[in-house]
């Protein structure tokens, strides 16, 4: 097994919770490495769509924006957002989708909008994009975010991206464990550690009383074939802190 | 309807007007927005789902008062720092938003286009969008679903770029074709920057052709898509989408770039 670091088992870890045949609705940075790599290695058959509008792509190089040239042309089929919106997404076609937040609560709601007040903002954040109509769509959310008590918050500065809740499922993958939604409360509850990290640890970085799963278990370390495809794609997501 | 850039820019677009430059990501017409800034209009309403850097520019050199968007973000980079300069400091001006999803924007241009009212979707329950801009909760007449409303969007001006357009003005773009269309129709007027002028339109696959009386304008921009890309013809300028996250994080930097593209000085931008 080869050495790796935590950025690298997150996004393993995420790539891990995609399955093959299904559709992803994937956006750039992290959840492109993700989805990408999950094709490459255990999903043949996944299909990436990427918000611009391009179905079923399938990209050598890791695109930096959503609408890069190489999308459009390896794409199945690409399409106007009307379409991508309206035709694809709001009717649930699209099974999974990735998302990132800078705060996240108990609920697995999301803000991706301000730090601090709404209208004189600490940080002014990009906003919601396409993320509130995937949160609400895709029957299966996949969130990557660093874990802390900064991020994992108590009460969010704004609610951009509601956590679907009934009938939809949510993992979130962080640099330190794996939260899932849970049929037993509305709660996110610890399901995984990464390897060398404690329940105390997530605990302490967790801003609320985070929910325990009945067992936790220990996320595998990734493979050499894993590290081996992620590595190749070059550009990596950059560190979490 | 053949005119230069500079004319266009002049004829078609006023100071206070309500104006989208759309593109997304593919296509973002930067050519026609740095004329803008060089001419030196002010007060736009600018309208756009991904204010990029075309409306960083912008609006870090004044030419904006209000900001219609769905996600400002430099993609793949980060931030956009002059868009978040206006926003938490005020700086060259204070900008005041109107902020939705991208599905709530595209479904306005959709409405707008359409010449209706309103456009009905699902979303905006339960987040907090709806406390910021004008969303209401519509039930729907036939089977009594919840759903949001989200009123049209009519720009004074649309400004989009296209691979081609012919001797009548018929437009032709194709790749990834955005909401350009919908954009050109909502809008009162209409500019279009082509790459190239050509006898007839040949059909492309996945091409969308605009009939050349649904367009007011075209000027011929060879490469006026730039630093994002012209399907076909010219392709994005990774670097300087990463370039820009240092131009652009310091007030004084940015001022530079723009003296030095010769877009405006330091007191144009303060005016």
């Amino acid at each position: 097994m080869s050495a790796f670091d935590p950025a690298e088992l997150m996004t393993v870890a995420a790539a891990r919770e995609l399955r093959d045949g299904q559709s992803v609705l994937v956006g750039v940075g992290r959840p492109s490495h993700a989805a990408i790599l999950a094709k490459r290695t255990h999903s043949p058959g996944l299909i990436l769509v990427y918000e611009s509008g391009t179905i079923d792509t399938d990209p050598e190089n890791i695109p930096l924006s959503i609408g890069d040239p190489e999308l459009a042309a390896t794409s199945v089929s690409t399409v106007s957002l009307p379409d991508i919106f309206n035709y694809w997404l709001q009717p649930g076609r699209i099974d999974a989708g990735f998302l990132g937040a800078a705060q996240i609560d108990r609920h697995g709601n999301l803000n991706t909008t301000v730090i601090g007040g709404y209208d004189h903002p600490k940080v002014r954040l990009p906003g919601a994009g396409g993320a509130p109509e995937i949160a609400r769509s895709c029957s299966e959310i996949v969130v990557t975010l660093p874990h802390s008590k900064r991020t994992f918050v108590e009460g969010l500065d704004f609610t951009t991206s509601l956590c679907r809740g009934e009938g939809g499922s949510m993992a979130v993958v962080t640099d330190l464990a794996v939260l899932r939604t849970s049929d037993r409360h509305d709660e996110l509850e610890l399901t995984e550690t990464f390897p060398g990290v404690s329940v105390e640890d997530v605990l302490e970085a967790t801003s609320w009383e985070l929910k325990v799963a009945p067992e936790v278990s220990t996320v595998a370390e990734p493979s050499d074939r894993e590290l081996e495809v992620l590595r190749s794609l070059g550009s990596k997501p950059k560190a979490v802190r | 309807m053949f005119l230069p850039l500079d004319q266009a820019i002049g004829d078609l677009l006023n100071d206070g007007d309500s104006v989208a430059f759309e593109g997304f990501t593919h296509l973002i017409p930067f050519a026609a927005g740095q004329e803008t800034i060089r001419q030196g209009k002010r007060n736009l309403e600018l309208i756009r789902m991904t204010p990029d850097l075309i409306y960083d520019q912008l609006i870090g050199a004044g030419c904006a008062r209000r900001l219609v968007f769905s996600y400002g973000g430099n993609p793949g980079v980060g931030s956009l720092h002059r868009f978040r300069d206006a926003i938490e400091h005020d700086w060259p001006a204070p900008l005041e938003l109107e902020e939705h999803s991208h599905a709530g924007m595209v479904n306005r241009y959709v409405a707008g286009a359409a010449g209706l009212p309103f456009a009905v979707l699902r979303g905006y329950a339960g987040t907090d969008l709806p406390q910021h801009v004008e969303v209401a909760e519509i039930e729907c007449p036939f089977t009594g679903e919840r759903l949001s409303a989200v009123p049209a969007i009519r720009p004074d001006l649309t400004v989009i770029h296209a691979q081609q357009a012919d001797r009548r003005g018929n437009v032709q773009l194709w790749g990834i074709p955005g909401v350009q269309k919908e954009a050109v129709l909502a809008a009162d007027r209409s500019l279009v920057t082509v790459e190239e002028l050509v006898d007839e339109i040949e059909l492309k696959p996945g091409g969308v052709v605009i009939p050349h009386w649904a367009v007011t304008a075209i000027s011929h921009v060879p490469g006026g898509a730039q630093p994002s890309y012209t399907d076909g013809y010219t392709t994005r300028n990774n670097d300087f989408y990463r370039e820009w996250d240092e131009i652009s994080r310091d007030r004084d930097r940015f001022l530079r770039w723009l003296a030095a593209e010769g877009l405006a000085d330091k007191a144009e931008v303060a005016r």
